[in-house]
């Protein structure tokens, strides 16, 4: 039942352990955050399940195979993708074509009928320009479609990021704030998109700084502090949790000056 | 008027030639963002290796397309082993890394050929054609002909195929690229073998004319460059349009000025168009997001 098991993952920049031995699962259509504050790994240990950086110790299993080694696109392959904290747009081309993109594992091109431009081939062309049309509709950029996706809004290059993943079904859905600078709207409208897509059968992975979007959308939580996981559970069992509190959750609800500082320090850190 | 068409004439073929080695930066560009300076050794191994293949006894088709082969496997290993290594570092050090390719490749082709000028028969005889009180060698018309199915063969590939599409997409954001599957490590391959298999041919096709030496490279290289800064650096039209604009302009200013001065006028491209239209002809213009 288990889709996504990460075991004891680690990474080292030099003298500094950005991840130590952090561990967690995820079945199908579950939500499963991580949240830290500022510094704790969380995007370092999405650049480790996703591909981008190789661990020093611990595996990555995905439907039970070993794919600890894998680069990006042999991920893509398996069903696994993410999105960007900062954005991995293709910025020169028109918002229609990065979704269309996103089919581009699922398009079977042959290279000569695609050449001498075969029906086969535009039929094909068709077909992925609606399926492409209905993802935009889906996060209302359909009228967006022809415009260059370097001249959109970020909220919107968020959604653009989103749809363009979907479009190669991914079994597994890693959202790296997928709600960062966006508005309360925006942001309540990523919501309930992501627990569509969950509700669909996608194991979604998510790592984001607004708590009460993460208490609310997800199944189990995963706290990161200083590299380590300190705690994991239901968003109940985690909000009670003494030691979460006085590592994360305090410094974001108390605001008082002892908290601020360790959000600096660890920032630092 | 004859003395025009005539200028006109050498210049396309010259231009031809140009364009060819234009294309090939073309594709280098568009996947990666590097200027490949090792472009022109291309264009030199394609002539001396069948050179060297044909004197070996081979047919001269068959000396031609071993050439092509073993270029673009030279082409693939300058990505592996000195391109991919240094993957992360900015492009200047990778374009920095292509000019210690091209003397490192020079001085192999010194050493494993030799420092003579070399030729081999033209395809088609060396009869000129008459064409409008100008001659044309019938080879000229092998340059200007490649060179034209060379443009139009990657136009189908970068705007028809999937694979085509891929390399476009890889050019525009590689972590991206990877993200939806494309592999972009293969892509880099695919960029670097066909830039240079498209250099052997230009190599091949122009042998019989301008006759080859190891060091042909050089030269070739810095007016492939003007020819594609010309058009607009990345866009295959462009260097199309580049190599033969530059190509009949260098060949004016040797009828009607100099030939002393025919050099020159590739620098003098190269130093307008950074002063004027940095983005070329056909260049799309460059927005950064901050």
């Amino acid at each position: 039942m288990t889709l996504l098991q990460i075991e004891g993952l680690g990474i080292s920049f030099g003298g500094l352990r950005a991840v130590n031995d952090v561990g967690f699962s995820a079945k199908p259509g579950e939500v499963v955050s991580v949240i830290g504050p500022n510094g704790a790994g969380k995007t370092t240990l999405f650049n480790m399940i996703s591909g981008v950086y190789l661990p020093n110790t611990g595996r990555v299993l995905l439907d039970g195979q070993d794919v600890t080694r894998f680069e990006s696109h042999r991920l893509a392959r398996k069903g696994l993708t993410r999105t960007f904290q900062n954005l991995q747009i293709f910025q020169d081309m028109t918002v229609l074509e990065n979704v269309i993109v996103g089919f581009h594992l699922a398009e079977r091109g042959h290279l000569l009928a695609d050449i001498l431009s075969l029906p086969s081939t535009k039929r094909r062309a068709r077909e992925v320009r609606t399926k492409a049309m209905d993802l935009l509709k889906r996060v209302r950029l359909d009228k967006a479609a022809d415009q260059v996706a370097g001249n959109l809004s970020y909220g919107s290059l968020k959604r653009l990021e989103i749809v363009r993943a979907l479009a190669m079904e991914p079994r597994v859905l890693l959202l790296d704030e997928p709600a960062a600078g966006c508005n309360a709207v925006e942001t309540e409208e990523i919501d309930s998109f992501i627990a569509e897509l969950a509700a669909s059968g996608i194991a979604i992975l998510l790592v984001e700084h607004d708590m009460k979007m993460v208490m609310r959308i997800s199944n189990h939580i995963v706290v990161l502090d200083h590299g380590e996981k300190i705690a994991e559970g239901s968003p109940e069992e985690v909000s009670k949790n003494p030691e979460v509190i006085s590592a994360y959750l305090g410094a974001e609800a108390g605001q008082d000056t002892p908290s601020v500082e360790r959000e600096v320090a660890n920032a630092d850190g | 008027m004859d003395a025009l068409m005539q200028f006109l004439l050498s210049g396309m073929t010259v231009g031809a030639v140009y364009a060819l080695v234009a294309l090939g930066f073309t594709i280098i560009y568009n996947a990666s963002d590097v200027v490949n300076f090792a472009q022109g050794e291309f264009v030199m191994l394609g002539g001396m290796t069948t050179v060297f293949a044909h004197a070996a006894g081979l047919p001269l088709p068959l000396a031609a397309v071993i050439a092509i082969a073993l270029t673009a496997l030279v082409g693939v290993a300058l990505n592996k082993l000195a391109i991919e290594p240094a993957r992360g570092a900015p492009v200047v050090s990778l374009i920095i890394i292509t000019i210690g390719a091209s003397i490192f490749i020079r001085g192999a082709a010194q050493l494993v050929f030799d420092k003579q000028l070399h030729r081999f028969p033209s395809f088609s005889g060396d009869e000129p054609i008459r064409l409008l009180g100008a001659a044309i060698l019938p080879q000229s018309l092998w340059v200007v002909g490649g060179a034209f199915a060379v443009f139009f063969g990657l136009w189908a590939f970068f705007t028809k195929t999937l694979t085509g599409k891929a390399v476009l997409a890889t050019a525009n954001n590689r972590l991206a690229a990877q993200l939806v599957g494309i592999n972009t490590g293969w892509v880099m391959t695919l960029s670097f073998s066909l830039s240079a298999a498209i250099g052997a041919l230009a190599g091949v096709l122009v042998t019989p004319i301008t006759l080859v030496a190891y060091d042909v490279g050089v030269g070739l290289a810095l007016k492939g460059f003007a020819a594609a800064m010309l058009g607009g650096m990345g866009n295959p039209k462009g260097a199309l349009v580049g190599g033969i604009l530059l190509g009949l302009l260098e060949a004016m200013t040797a009828g009607y000025l100099s030939s002393q001065y025919k050099d020159a006028v590739a620098f003098i491209v190269i130093l307008a168009v950074l002063f004027a239209m940095p983005q070329g002809l056909f260049g799309a213009k460059h927005t950064e997001r901050v």
